[in-house]
């Protein structure tokens, strides 16, 4: 028997990167909102520099709800489906900001109109075929101001390249303009980024330290970063990394507007006759509660967001909740982040501490920083090398064909070489195709008994293309600096990813995208989407700080036009 | 209070259930899946039995999960996987098998019955193959038939194998690997004898600039995560 629950004005479901956005602005602006959440919270103190924990046994995304609801995959819809072990996503207050890398990237101005810059520039048969990518509703101009805002309140560490038109060579000169710098410098160099950074330089290219949502130093009473080497995949002991759990989540909560329900599974959301969204059904515990809410807002990452609509079908939404043009789940793309490069290096780096986001970064080859004429694909990739690394993960080095895998010789290699090893982490454009898409699996439940999310996507020519091109220019880096031998690895398959995008596309033209250029969807104006389901293009490098800036922009809309929305 | 005989009712539950996702290609276990409890203030199973134990190499502790027979043939395979040599002590030192041991009573519990079957078709795998049990064959033997296992050649050879013997033989890798170099909180890298040989500098919660720069190390540190108070044990 559910249980109805007191009507609030919004409710969004998910308190990760951008429904923990979403709250503060709602919450300040005197809104009442309940944030409802699949996990608990979580503190410093269970973020122990524990690899086993961490890395190995996937703690603390194991325990959660979204493990049991794994997506299957499929390269294409005549292949047979296969399911990953692990969820790559975790749930909690501050969701998969708790064990993010925190590289918070602004989006290149191009990724905005990568459709009709293209034509421009090079003509329209460049367009991959079967791409069904368009320009976004609005350029990076109007974003701008809300990744100002996001940089800020949240506190993200880096080095402006580009402010108001005047260019910084210490920074990324490829960058859109901004309106000032960041309020942190950016983290430290190390030996070794220092070194890759004078390689860079010497081929004649543009190296600098990219953007991190972690603490330089002190911001708003909260810790610098102690560079301990173990928030890959895991907590900050020191707070220091600027999740939506230590920032936005506790300021919105301190407002007295803004109550978190943990543990809250969300299943469906329910809608009226007229066909606009009433409220939200959650399970805790096996017992099923309903939040009558005027506004809906979903954050719960883009496989959930996708899932939790097909879900919601009603007499007005047949084929699922706002997808009577059929758009829910297509125009999905998962970014090319795997297709790295392990360089071994004849003398020692010295990378055993660090973090992902304290490195150099090149982005002469990145979106269309450079001339694509003469070659055979569009977009680019951000070139990454960091220091980083934990032991277990040392002695799994691959050992480049000079020693076996196990035995007294390959002792005596990892002995001289664990310390000489780097992988560059290589972000490439992935651009949305028909043929790439989310459906329900029809076999595959989840433990309530509700289908799980099948994607069906594949890397096409212009991603391969693209890999092939920039693993040519990692080489090209790591061989400068003094590398003596490269492995590349292999560019994969499109599984469950941390970096997923689209489901609910946004665009001002609703037969071909979900939501309007406000996140809000054209069919059912008091639901908003939130999170990179409503992104139609990756550009090459991390969401996070794109989402979290749209997310920002779509409660600032619902506050500035609340009757409108929400009557 | 959550006792590990909760903890092993609940894994089993979910592996019974189906819940619990199978072994991945690269022998990392499947997550342990527990229900979502609220971890402020509740206690943790302590399936350690302290960090600070230093075990005698060679003396045998009360086993949690495999058999005696189980035990002896693991502790000759690891130490052949990673041995004791010229450069040092190698996983059998480490106290590898007591970390698998621990670790098939608890969160790789989902991996105790293909430790069963594997080990079997293996010393099976040794007598039709090389005419002796694997613990009394000469190191370069053993070598030559683990190269079979790992390479998946012993699969079709009668012995029992589920499927390839190079799932099982990845499997054996991947936790010889975790119980050699990760913390010994978890009852292998005794001694630090892992960290050591790879060179690791140690769990340091708070890295200075000079203790990443190009050239030098900074000095080792022996502790375990745990070791600090701060943290809620896993």
């Amino acid at each position: 028997m559910s249980q109805t629950l007191a009507p609030t004005d919004v409710v969004i479901v998910g308190l990760g990167a951008a429904g923990g956005i979403a709250a503060l602005p709602l919450a300040e602006a005197g809104l009442e909102v309940v944030g409802l959440e699949a996990g608990t919270r979580l503190t410093r103190r269970d973020f122990a520099p524990d690899e086993i924990r961490n890395n190995i046994r996937d703690w603390p995304q194991a325990v959660q709800k979204a493990n049991h609801e794994v997506p299957t995959q499929r390269p294409n819809a005549n292949a047979p489906t296969t399911r990953a072990a692990s969820h790559p996503m975790m749930n909690g207050v501050g969701g998969t900001t708790l064990h993010y890398w925190a590289q918070s990237w602004r989006l290149n101005p191009w990724d905005f109109t990568v459709a009709s810059e293209t034509v421009r520039r090079y003509g329209r048969s460049r367009l991959p075929g079967g791409t069904t990518v368009e320009d976004w509703p609005f350029g990076y101009d109007e974003l701008e101001p809300y990744y100002d805002k996001v940089e800020w309140e949240t506190g993200v560490a880096g080095r402006a390249g580009n402010i108001k038109g005047t260019l910084d060579p210490q920074g990324n000169v490829f960058e859109g303009p901004r309106q000032r710098d960041y309020p942190m410098p950016p983290l430290r160099g190390t030996g070794f980024t220092d070194l890759m950074a004078a390689a860079a330089r010497g081929l004649g290219w543009k190296p600098f330290a990219g953007p991190a949502q972690i603490n330089s130093r002190t911001y708003q009473d909260r810790s610098p970063c102690m560079y301990h080497g173990f928030c890959n995949r895991g907590g900050c002991h020191v707070d220091a990394k600027n999740g939506t759990s230590v920032t936005t989540i506790p300021r919105a909560e301190k407002t007295g507007r803004f109550r978190v329900v943990t543990r809250a599974h969300v299943t469906t959301i329910d809608v009226d006759a007229r066909g606009r969204a009433t409220a939200v059904r959650y399970v805790t515990d096996g017992q099923e509660f309903v939040q009558p809410a005027r506004v809906i807002l979903l954050a719960a990452y883009v496989y959930e967001n996708v899932r939790l609509l097909l879900l919601s079908r009603s007499r007005a939404f047949p084929k699922g909740l706002s997808n009577n043009h059929g758009q829910v789940g297509r125009h999905y793309l998962s970014h090319a982040q795997t297709g790295s490069v392990t360089a071994l290096f004849p003398f020692n780096l010295n990378t055993w501490y660090g973090l992902p986001a304290q490195g150099t970064a090149v982005d002469d080859f990145a979106d269309d920083n450079f001339d694509h004429a003469p070659l055979d694909f569009i977009g680019g990739g951000n070139l990454w090398v960091y220091s980083d690394r934990r032991p277990i993960g040392a002695a799994n080095m691959p050992t480049f064909g000079r020693a076996p895998a196990w035995g007294s010789a390959w002792k005596a290699f990892v002995r001289e070489h664990a310390d000489r090893v780097n992988t560059a982490y290589l972000q490439k454009t992935t651009l949305p195709y028909e043929s790439n898409y989310l459906d329900l699996d029809p076999e595959v439940k989840d433990p309530l008994g509700f289908p799980v999310i099948r994607i069906t996507a594949d890397y096409q020519e212009n991603e391969r293309r693209l890999n092939t091109f920039i693993q040519d220019r990692m080489e090209q880096w790591y061989r400068a600096a003094g590398a003596v031998q490269v492995q590349r690895n292999p560019l994969g398959t499109m599984g469950p990813t941390t970096h997923a995008y689209g489901g609910t596309r946004m665009g001002d033209n609703p037969e071909t995208n979900v939501v309007n250029r406000w996140g809000f969807s054209h069919e059912v104006p008091n639901l908003g989407l939130l999170g990179g389901s409503v992104m139609g293009t990756s550009g090459a490098r991390n969401p996070t700080l794109t989402l979290q800036a749209l997310a920002w922009r779509t409660a600032d809309h619902l506050v500035k036009n609340w009757k409108s929305v929400a009557d | 209070m959550i006792t590990r005989r909760d903890l092993l009712k609940v894994a089993g539950a979910a592996a019974a259930a189906g819940a619990a996702p199978s072994a991945r290609v690269d022998g990392a276990e499947a997550p342990l899946s527990l229900p979502n409890l609220d971890r402020n203030g509740t206690e943790h199973p302590d399936v350690s039995s302290g960090v600070a134990d230093v075990q005698q190499a060679g003396s045998r502790e009360p086993l949690l999960a495999l058999t005696a027979d189980e035990h002896d043939l693991l502790t000759a395979i690891v130490g052949r996987l990673i041995p004791a040599d010229a450069g040092g002590p190698g996983a059998v030192e480490a106290g590898a098998v007591t970390y698998i041991d621990r670790a098939l009573a608890g969160p790789l519990s989902g991996s105790r019955e293909a430790y069963r079957r594997g080990l079997a078709a293996l010393e099976r795998y040794a007598r039709s193959s090389r005419g002796g049990s694997f613990r009394e064959l000469a190191p370069t033997d053993q070598d030559s038939l683990l190269i079979d296992v790992e390479t998946g050649a012993a699969t079709g050879s009668g012995a029992g194998f589920d499927g390839s013997s190079a799932v099982f033989f990845a499997l054996l890798r991947a936790h010889t690997w975790q119980g050699t170099f990760g913390d010994p909180y978890y009852g292998g890298n005794r001694n630090f004898v892992g960290w050591d040989l790879i060179g690791y500098p140690g769990v340091r919660l708070a890295v200075t600039p000079d203790d990443q720069r190009l050239g030098q190390l900074p000095p080792r540190l022996r502790r375990s995560a745990y070791d600090n108070d701060q943290f809620h044990r896993a």
